[in-house]
């Protein structure tokens, strides 16, 4: 037999599928005596039967290289799904939707009277250097006071099972596009298991999205027109976008397909001429967005788009601005939004966050380095991080000096021990860090995707999961306990 | 339907189609030689011309020999109209229509395109070369059929159509114009029953061969085909057909005038034409002509349709 569950070793970790070698977890027990069911042959089979699923649907995401440009690979698949029990997930989802509460009420805020730096609970500095405040936006009034209609926050699991939010983020989170194709491979893939489960569905979110943004369109009467706003085929999660224009049935368009009228309304260029656009769902960073407001170089947006907008003749999601709250140092505050705003605990907690413009806070920060995670404040995509205990000395005293010149734009965390899952290694499996991504909506109401993109980092040991480092993703199952 | 994705759209039919046509064109060259007199041989310098690249070509080829014509067309980056690369610009272009075109024929362009890729060895080989091109034409047959038969006929359809359609004309005249001039030097009493060969060689490049002989009933004779590939209202690759239909997709789309008034002048053109009286430098203008019609009636259809200041070909 292949996979032997007792030769399975996550030593100190918390393991998403096992309890201890050879001891499953209630919900992952009838997926690991399959597993553990089949020869090495047929595993092979299926993650053959997986690759050409995924070779065939086209699935891609684009790796830029300084020699080569960039190169669509395949997107890195791992058959083995990780599971969450239905009781588990309710709360998180609930601690979601209570976190991207708070966050649209803060940046509201922020882009208004400012009450929470006037009551000393968010420091007036951190907001002066904050490098995603738009003053351009302050004033204005989107749609249902919603800024961030689109947020996709990073879960992670330490050593003693408790789930922490890792970051948020509010600009133009990718991923959602991988969550709904890992499912279509693995129902490819393992059609049987599908029909022993209870597993919730995650298709609906192109629905979901699709009625979100219709509820945010400016004008009430008849089918708003709804696109997707790409910065090309070049772009890494150009896949993405294509992809939910598809499944939403809206045209997904580029810069040069749009133009502001005289009339301050966005009009896209057409086979019969130009036509009113009322919602653009937005997958360009906000400086790119509108060369007459942002970079003037751009070539990417659309002149005007930002006039228009806040005439309120076009709706954008996320709107211009919103990063303000997609930034590290903003993060650590968000426990404290949360009680401010909405007079409630917390839910799901941060990890804990030190502020390196703190000065108590960066001298421990410089005298832990070895223990620590310290994090640009404003980078994504795992770049620019330093962490500490696998770092060397020399890469430690150059973000020392990073540090305490720049101090503003650092944080440091513990290192977290993220969590693992049984992944294939060859015919065996073996444990793999997972992080987990769910994408919450905005909108008339609120909506958490079930279960979301769980990232896991292949390489053995490594806790980066991102694509562009050498991370694969699974299949989520949120499974309801009481079907088992 | 955006300008940007209409553009697409066009192009990727026109890629598949080009990629189609010389596939098939290799395929018949490949046939056509084995059952010639080598003296008589015309060998591979027309495919050359056929597909407009002599320039590129010897800028990267010393003889037009058969293995560097073969490896240009099939697989050569360089050449901006080999297979690979046309069917490498038609996969960019679905990729940007993925929203348009049902999932199935974008999963299938996808898979013909590393078909190609990956099994171009076989392209060069002589033994497995017929497999290798037939794979990749019934391949684009199979978009054809698919895009036919699960695609809304609306806008986007009309716009792929006349894609092909266009692209198809192009390729027939071509053929025509360069396979007629080769054919006519010899005229020797000698050479006729090869002329003939050559003859049903042209046809066959254009899946001509059974439909001629059904629609003509007839042995293979140079005013018969030229009255068949020019004039025949019912075969879709005979020129005729296809700027019908053309015509008949613009009919549908909004904002017509100007690429409709294009169009039916050229059909008249070939309806007012007897091409089977004509010698072969006369047949050389008439083509001309008709290329020239082409091109700008791609030209109308790009300014109204697509987006403005650019444009690929």
């Amino acid at each position: 037999m292949a996979i032997r569950w007792g030769a399975y070793r996550a030593k100190g970790l918390y393991d998403e599928l096992m309890r201890a070698a050879g001891r499953s977890r209630p919900a992952a027990k009838q997926l690991c005596d399959h597993l553990r069911s089949l020869t090495d042959v047929e595993i092979e089979e299926r993650k053959q039967a997986a690759e050409a699923a995924i070779r065939v649907m086209g699935v891609t995401f684009r790796v830029y290289s300084e020699e080569g440009g960039s190169i669509d690979r395949a997107w890195p698949f791992d058959i083995i799904p990780r599971i969450i029990p239905s009781g588990e997930w309710r709360r998180i989802e609930t601690g979601l939707k209570q976190r991207v509460r708070a966050l649209n009420l803060f940046i509201d805020d922020l882009y208004h009277d400012q009450r929470i730096v006037r009551d000393k609970v968010f420091p007036g500095d951190i907001l002066a250097s904050s490098k995603n405040y738009r003053p351009q936006c302050a004033g204005v009034d989107p749609p249902r006071g919603v800024w961030a209609h689109i947020c996709g926050s990073d879960l992670v699991r330490d050593k003693d099972g408790t789930v922490y939010v890792l970051e948020d983020n509010l600009r133009v989170p990718s991923g959602v596009s991988y969550m709904l194709e890992n499912r279509l491979v693995q129902k490819r893939v393992f059609p049987e298991l599908f029909e022993q489960y209870s597993i919730e569905p995650v298709d609906d979110y192109p629905s979901q999205l699709y009625d979100m943004l219709s509820s945010i369109a400016p004008r009430a009467a008849g089918r708003p027109e709804i696109v997707v706003l790409t910065p090309g085929i070049y772009n890494s999660a150009y896949f993405e976008h294509a992809y939910l224009a598809q499944q939403m049935g809206v045209e997904l368009v580029e810069g040069r397909d749009l133009a502001v009228g005289e009339d301050d309304c966005v009009y896209m260029r057409t086979i019969e001429g130009l036509t009113r656009v009322d919602v653009i769902y937005r997958r360009i960073d906000d400086l790119f967005l509108d060369p007459e407001a942002f970079n003037p170089e751009s070539r990417l947006g659309v002149r005007g788009l930002l006039r228009a907008w806040k005439k309120g003749n076009v709706a954008l999601a996320n709107a211009p601005g919103a990063g303000v709250a997609d930034d590290k140092v903003v993060y650590a505050l968000v426990p404290e939004m949360i009680r401010y705003y909405l007079n409630e605990e917390p839910i799901l907690p941060n990890v804990p966050t030190y502020l390196c413009v703190n000065d108590a806070q960066r001298e421990h920060v410089l005298a832990n380095l070895d223990k620590l995670v310290v994090k640009p404040a404003n980078e994504s995509g795992g770049y620019g991080m330093l962490i500490g205990p696998h770092a060397g000395q020399k890469e430690r005293e150059e973000f020392a000096r990073l540090i305490r010149r720049d101090p503003r734009n650092y944080i440091a965390q513990p290192l977290i021990s993220l969590s693992t899952t049984p992944t294939l290694v060859g015919t065996k499996v073996e444990p793999r860090h997972v992080d987990l991504r769910p994408f919450i909506l905005s909108g008339e109401s609120v909506y958490v995707t079930t279960g979301g993109l769980t990232r896991v980092a292949l390489r053995k040991g490594s806790t980066v999961v991102n694509s562009s480092q050498g991370g694969g993703s699974k299949d989520t199952w949120i499974v309801e306990e009481g079907a088992i | 339907m955006l300008s940007r994705v209409a553009e697409n759209l066009y192009w990727m039919a026109r890629y598949l189609e080009r990629a189609e046509n010389t596939a098939r064109l290799i395929s018949v060259n490949t046939n056509l030689l084995l059952d010639l007199p080598r003296r008589v041989v015309p060998g591979w310098a027309p495919l050359i011309e056929i597909t407009g690249s002599r320039a590129i070509f010897a800028a990267h080829y010393a003889e037009p020999d058969e293995r560097s014509v073969v490896k240009f067309l099939i697989g050569d980056v360089a050449n901006p109209g080999s297979i690979l690369n046309s069917l490498g610009f038609a996969r960019e272009n679905a990729r940007t229509v993925r929203d348009f075109i049902p999932r199935e024929a974008w999963e299938q362009v996808n898979e013909l395109y590393l078909y190609a890729k990956n099994n171009q060895a076989s392209g060069l080989s002589r033994s497995r070369r017929y497999d290798y091109l037939r794979g990749v034409i019934l391949g684009v047959q199979q978009i054809t059929g698919l895009l036919a038969g699960t695609m809304t006929h609306d806008e986007g359809y009309g716009l792929l159509r006349m894609g092909r359609n266009l692209e198809r004309a192009d390729m027939t005249i071509r053929i025509i114009d360069v396979r007629s001039e080769n054919l006519l030097p010899g005229k020797s009493e000698e050479l006729t029953p090869f002329e003939n060969i050559q003859w049903v060689g042209v046809l066959k490049s254009l899946s001509a061969y059974q439909m001629y002989r059904r629609a003509m009933q007839a042995r293979v004779r140079r005013p018969d085909v030229l009255r068949f590939l020019f004039k025949e209202r019912l075969f879709p690759r005979a020129v005729h057909y296809t700027i019908s239909e053309v015509e008949n997709c613009l009919k549908h789309l909004p904002r017509r005038e100007v690429p409709l008034g294009r169009v039916s002048r050229l059909r008249e053109l070939v309806t007012a034409s007897h091409p089977e009286e004509l010698d072969q430098a006369e047949l050389h203008r008439f083509i001309d002509s008709l290329e020239l019609g082409l091109n700008e009636l791609h030209r109308a259809i790009s300014d109204t349709y697509f987006l403005p200041g650019v444009s690929s070909a």
